[in-house]
């Protein structure tokens, strides 16, 4: 009965909102057929022959070529790095600040061709890459610019060093982003870096080294292999690489700790998580609905820190979901690059899989499964945005993260149930609070056992601000002042 | 006739011997509990169940105790002297460890301060960041310098609010085991810090994989007992800190923390 209603409702949104396509153009960008392995400043031929195609998820269509670099790349990789170290680590500080300043300026300057390819290889709304990914990619390496000749202001009484050289490896959800998070402190503290790129979003880190080329940045302070897993493991367990900083599942993180055992070798990690969005009964609720739905369908899910255990108060549960369900019917999913799509590509093929295969355990364990009317388009990978009811804590669906557009909720009474359930997890990434009440958002954020707490907001995030897990979701800060510390040794 | 001691280990805040019934000699004559696997999962369980209620006390309230800690150890300096083998050698390390007590207990109401932030987000949030204990920390406790090597890995776990378990180091775990004895009369709650002898080899990769403890310094450890505490650590991604053995900062505080950041909105 309730469906056929929102269905109605959803129809209705449709006929007073007709959308007309806006897609954004891709004139202006340019895709090479293949890419080489950006070494020592310049684009270099692979040792390895082995090379795979990067697909738009949204169409299925090839969009380039990039190597699986082997072992001689990537020690090819750590010696370009390990030579540049010296110069780069003793360079003026100041001169280093200055690199990444221009790289953060040009970074803004080719912002909309940025924006673009991050689309087009990840399948995500233009409207996210364009107003969240790239912009934060250039404030992140703006704010670590300043910091390159401040570092004693940052370590009172200590004498902060570099490391050497940083062998790092990115997930597929914020390319650039990402690559922002882990480049820009590395260098502004006077590191070198080896870096690997998600093998489904090799792109724009291809483009950022174009930029390196271009903020004539010192050959072999950034070196970019592309590959999987396996050349991730080997940038990783590469004997010259000082400090390893990995960005991903869980699952790799734990085997990555497990293989570094006994190297000496510093690492930070950055895993999963399965963050409770807690909303309370006297919260603005139409604000919370919003905060819900980017909490878990931004970016399709794929978000590490999403909010995907709703934690509803008892009192106002079903006013909640009636009015979230309505919502769920406004989006659109489709095309990425249209301006108006709030729901884009699933990643890759080997994602939707994941996704699909933990909400048939959803539904097989018992929980109520909810889905707007929703066309998919027949090409690419897509899943419509799902919620689920009845959820039992110990449903797969609400301790396992699934990295995709589906929300469990959960009821609870008082604010003591209300953190018991949120902390009821292995992971400790993130969590949101959603209450009129200053004293009960510091009261929540104190009991919960998460790295960052978003009160009436989520998923916000800011180059001063650290971000980083508790329990397995790992260890390290990204971000502020804390996330120099993991690229500096104190004396 | 002396009347002669009878080690036990320190669980809960009470003075066991082994369920195990073993012990071991150490210098000669003296039996030391040989803790085992059962051992040091209780002292884990006690420690737990103390983390909350010593995480909750005020900074204020930690750093007293912490001194209080140091004033007990003061009081029982020749006994100290006494089992670190006596001499000029001894009475400086008890010194420093007396000092490393106040050093810490200082420091329980300024980390925040020092290590937290605010930050200055774009957009109508106070973002603050603030140091929180990560849980329940193994210490791996050096042979080297037993009593001041202790304190100085002890004092800042427990500074911001963790809670302990102490590996006392095989060769020489009689220090360790008397100072549970001062830490027994220096008001930490039962539970706070527990204090477990035994052999390395059958404790120490339990410790490293137990999957409710949080963090496990290795300052004891040898490079090979590093790797294997490293590679059992990895199984619920515990913090593995290895700072050198003399260190005392702010940052050794922070490694036994995590860095919690609140985004609280702004508005009328």
């Amino acid at each position: 009965m309730a469906i056929t209603k929102h269905r109605r409702a959803a129809e209705l949104a449709k006929q007073v909102f007709d959308y007309a396509p806006a897609p954004e153009s891709i004139d202006h960008v340019k895709i090479e057929p293949r890419y080489n392995l950006f070494i020592g400043g310049k684009w270099v031929t692979a040792h390895s022959k082995k090379r795979f195609a990067t697909i738009n998820p949204a169409t299925e269509e090839r969009l380039s070529e990039v190597v699986e670099a082997d072992e001689v790349d990537v020690d090819r990789a750590v010696r370009a790095a390990d030579r540049a170290f010296d110069s780069w680590s003793r360079l003026a500080p100041a001169r280093r600040a200055r690199y990444l300043f221009r790289i953060s300026r040009i970074l803004q300057e080719r912002a909309r061709e940025l924006a673009v390819v991050e689309t087009m290889d990840g399948g995500k709304p233009i409207k996210e890459s364009r107003d969240v990914d790239i912009p934060l990619a250039a404030a992140h390496f703006f704010y670590y610019a300043g910091w390159a000749d401040k570092l004693e202001w940052a370590f009172p009484n200590r004498k902060p060093r570099p490391l050497g050289v940083a062998g790092q490896v990115i997930p597929w959800n914020f390319p650039l982003l990402m690559l922002a998070w882990k480049i820009a402190p590395a260098l502004a503290a006077g590191n070198t870096v080896v870096l690997k790129p998600a093998e489904t979003t090799p792109l724009s880190a291809m483009l950022f080294a174009d930029i390196c080329q271009q903020a004539e940045l010192p050959p072999g302070v950034v070196n970019i292999v592309t590959g999987a897993g396996k050349t991730g493991s080997l940038v990783v367990q590469h004997p010259g690489v000082k400090k390893v900083a990995f960005t991903g599942s869980t699952e790799v993180g734990k085997l990555i700790q497990r293989s570094l055992a006994g190297t000496g070798k510093r690492l930070t990690l950055e895993l999963g998580g399965k963050a409770a969005n807690i909303v309370f009964e006297d919260a603005p609720l139409d604000a919370a609905i919003e905060g819900i739905v980017n909490g878990i369908y931004f970016n399709q899910g794929h978000v590490c820190c999403a909010g995907s255990r709703l934690l509803v108060q008892e009192s106002i549960a079903e006013p909640l979901l009636e009015k979230l369900k309505l919502r769920l019917g406004t989006l659109r999913l489709g095309d990425p690059l249209d301006k108006n799509t709030d729901i884009g590509a699933i990643n890759s093929k080997a994602q939707l899989d994941k996704i699909t295969g933990m909400v048939e355990s959803g539904v097989e364990e018992g929980a109520e499964l909810f889905q707007p009317e929703c066309r998919l388009p027949e090409r690419g990978f897509w899943f419509p945005p799902t919620l689920f009811t009845n959820v039992s804590q110990s449903y797969r669906i609400a301790r396992e993260e699934i990295f995709g557009p589906v929300l469990s909720v959960l009821t609870f009474r008082t604010p003591a149930e209300a953190v018991e359930k949120a902390n009821n997890t292995p992971y400790g990434l993130s969590a949101g609070v959603w209450t009129d009440k200053g004293s009960r958002i510091l009261w929540m954020a104190e009991r919960m056992r998460a790295g960052v707490v978003w009160a009436n907001t989520f998923n916000r995030f800011d180059p001063t601000s650290p971000f980083g897990g508790y329990k397995e979701s790992g260890f390290g800060r990204e971000g502020g002042l804390h996330g120099l510390l993991p690229y500096v040794e104190l004396n | 006739m002396d009347v002669r001691k009878t080690y036990k280990l320190f669980v809960g805040g009470e003075f066991v011997r082994s369920e195990s019934g073993r012990a071991y000699r150490v210098d000669g004559a003296v039996n030391v509990p040989r803790g085992s696997r059962k051992d040091l999962r209780d002292a884990i369980k006690a420690a737990r169940g103390a983390f909350p209620g010593w995480a909750g006390r005020t900074a204020m309230n930690r750093g007293q105790i912490l001194y209080r800690a140091a004033e007990m150890l003061d009081g029982r300096r020749s006994q100290f002297v006494e089992v670190l083998g006596g001499g000029r050698a001894a009475a400086r390390e008890v010194e420093q460890a007396v000092d490393t007590f106040v050093w810490y207990a200082g420091w329980t109401d300024k980390l925040a301060q020092v290590t937290g932030n605010t930050n200055p987000v774009a957009g109508p949030y106070f973002n603050f960041t603030i140091p929180e204990p990560t849980g329940v920390v193994g210490i791996v406790s050096p042979a080297e310098s037993p009593l001041a090597g202790l304190v100085r890995r002890v004092a800042p776990a427990l500074c911001g609010g963790n809670t302990v378990v102490v590996l006392a180091p095989e060769a020489a775990p009689l220090p360790a085991l008397t100072l549970a004895e001062v830490l027994a009369t220096s008001d930490f709650p039962a539970g706070v810090i527990n204090v477990i002898a035994g052999y390395h080899r059958e404790l120490l990769s339990w410790l490293g994989a137990h999957m409710d403890v949080n963090a496990v310094d290795v300052c004891g450890c040898t490079a090979e007992e590093i790797a294997a505490v490293e590679k059992a650590a990895a199984e619920n991604v515990k913090r593995v800190i290895k700072a050198p053995a003399g260190e005392m900062s702010p940052q050794l505080i922070a490694s036994f923390m995590e860095m919690k950041t609140v985004w609280h909105p702004i508005g009328v």
